[in-house]
């Protein structure tokens, strides 16, 4: 049965649609799609289902995020969506057509900030632009300038610029997850994955990245997959929020967001807001019994 | 004085302690210079005699390094090679225990024999000497790899090589260099063992000469040049490694001000 889904999937996109799906959202490719996807980690008696058929669909630019209990799967969508992994059964399309074709081009940012050791802060954000076209082809010649200048840019930003060239070992945990975040976006992403990027910050560090996020997100409109625990920050974020039910996981509600963006930080207190919060609160705390 | 200068201070008396005391027990015991010359002689020994052992010395550090190059070489390509596939690491790990378990003072007869003696065996058998640990940790560096740190290359589309140049490699320079200072060693040993056994020159060859015509002191001169020698080259090595993998070995150093 996924034999044949798995044939006939490419053969539906018309390539002639390319560019009027950009202007024309509406219509759109989605930019991923998860059919009936599973997940089941070992053989056997060792099996352990990570995912149970999940189906989920994210339209280019839109900005989804994925809340839900410890161990349901999120982190395993996440990594379905960026092709580290296949789905054991149903199909998961990016841009329309099978992951492995990598139309597009994607941005992650892991749970735990898996910077490279022997790398400094500084190559370590730059890495992207070493191995991802278009920028690979120039990456001799602008390592030293222009796209060094590009790295202290973002660093600055997330306000790591006196720590461009320290290794990883020498930052705090808050730091490496500042440094990861830029990681994530340097190479301007179509499609940013983030699996709780904020989760060792302070509150008021995490305010300030949810703007840097908002801004960078409203600029250059990427699709944004964002994993979170934290319900105001999938508030404040996102345009679509999606929760999960405890292990094996699958989707169970799936709400917009309907406030303008920008949002600023204030919001967060409106009345409207913290309704919508308290909805999320108690369907969760509903699905953990 | 900090800890290290301590230490370093009283490691340099340990071994001047050790040459007065060898040259007091000498006098005192009246030990015959054919059996155990002191310590002052052999200074004079190597002295008189550096001229001629020069050129030796210079054999014998040539050999070990031809070899030693030859054996980097093949190490580093079999060790990628079966680091990188778990297929390949299954299959040919047994036969290179096999090999590994061979003393390899049993491969310098069948050099002789292949190629007569000279500097060829004492090359081949340095080579042959360093190459093992080399793959050993070459291949267990990349088969150890953290799946997280390759994850983020796979996400950005890196090809498998890129993924190597980028994270394999960079991965296992410190188990790299920590076998090169093993093998730099081992090498040493190789060359002097097959110069000693099958050849007209070299360090290993002028102490078996220097043994048979009884001139004692000329023997004990090339065993304080091999020390010499052994030294230098490990503390190369070491600088080496703590000059490229300075990341593997995070600092502590709080500043007291
Ligand atoms: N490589 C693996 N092998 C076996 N089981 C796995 C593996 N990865 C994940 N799992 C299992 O799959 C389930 C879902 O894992 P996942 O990491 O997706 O959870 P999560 O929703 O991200 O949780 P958290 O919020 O704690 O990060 C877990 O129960 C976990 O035990
Ligand atoms: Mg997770």
């Amino acid at each position: 049965m996924n034999m044949t889904s798995d044939i006939s999937a490419p053969a539906t996109p018309l390539p002639a649609t390319t560019v009027a799906s950009r202007s024309n959202p509406v219509h759109a490719r989605p930019a991923i799609e998860l059919q009936d996807a599973s997940v089941i980690f070992g053989k056997g008696d060792q099996a352990v289902t990570a995912l149970t058929p999940t189906t989920l669909k994210m339209e280019r630019g839109d900005f989804l995020a994925l809340v839900g209990p410890s161990g349901c799967g999120k982190s395993t969508i996440l990594r379905l969506a960026s092709n580290l992994i296949q789905p054991s059964s149903g199909n998961v399309l990016l841009g329309g057509r099978e992951a492995a074709a990598k139309e597009l081009r994607i941005g992650m940012a892991f749970q735990n900030p898996t910077m490279l050791p022997w790398r400094s802060i500084e190559k370590n954000v730059m890495l992207p632009l070493k191995i991802v076209e278009p920028f690979k082809r120039t990456f001799q010649r602008d390592r030293k300038g222009a796209y060094r200048d590009r790295v202290h840019a973002l660093l600055e930003q997330v306000g790591l610029k006196d720590f461009a060239g320290h290794f990883p070992w020498q930052l705090s945990g808050g730091m490496l997850q500042r440094a990861n975040l830029c990681r994530a976006l340097i190479h301007d992403p179509d499609l940013l994955l983030l699996d709780e990027p904020f989760g060792a910050l302070d509150q008021f560090t995490r305010e300030e990245l949810w703007q840097v996020l908002q801004d960078l997100y409203l600029d250059r409109q990427p699709t944004v997959l964002l994993v979170t625990h934290d319900l105001r920050e999938a508030g404040f974020l996102a345009r679509r929020i999606c929760v999960m039910s405890a292990r094996p996981g699958r989707v169970i509600s799936d709400r917009a967001v309907t406030m303008p963006q920008p949002r600023d930080i204030s919001v967060i207190y409106s009345p409207d807001f913290v309704e919508m919060t308290q909805g999320l609160r108690e369907l969760i705390a509903q699905i953990r019994k | 004085m900090t800890e290290t200068n301590k230490i370093r201070s009283m490691s340099f008396s340990l071994i001047l302690g050790f040459f007065l005391m060898w040259e007091v027990l000498c006098i005192m015991l009246n030990v015959s210079d054919l059996i155990l010359p002191r310590p002052s002689e052999i200074a004079v020994t190597l002295w008189t005699r550096f001229p001629v052992l020069w050129p030796h010395i210079l054999q014998t550090l040539y050999s070990t390094l031809t070899g030693f190059s030859l054996g980097v070489i093949i190490g580093v390509s079999i060790g990628v090679l079966i680091g990188t596939s778990r297929v390949a690491y299954g299959v040919a790990y047994p036969l290179l225990v096999g090999f590994s378990s061979i003393p390899k003072v049993a491969v310098v007869p069948i050099f002789v024999l292949w190629f007569g003696s000279g500097t060829t065996p004492a090359i081949l058998t340095a080579m042959v000497i360093c190459v093992f640990p080399i793959v050993v940790n070459i291949s267990t560096g990349l088969a150890t790899t953290e799946p997280d740190l390759e994850d983020v290359l796979k996400t950005l589309g890196a090809s498998k090589s890129e993924i190597l140049w980028n994270v394999g490699l960079p991965r296992t320079m410190p188990y790299f260099f920590a076998s090169l200072k093993v093998a730099i060693t081992l090498s040493f040993v190789g060359a002097v063992l097959s110069e000693t056994v099958a050849s007209n020159r070299g360090i290993g060859n002028v102490m078996m000469t220097a043994s048979s015509n009884f001139q004692v002191s000329l023997v004990f001169a090339g065993l304080i040049v091999l020390a010499l020698m052994g030294v230098a080259l490990y503390a190369f090595f070491s600088f080496l490694e703590s000059r490229v993998t300075g990341w593997a070995t995070r600092g502590n150093d709080i500043a007291v001000t």
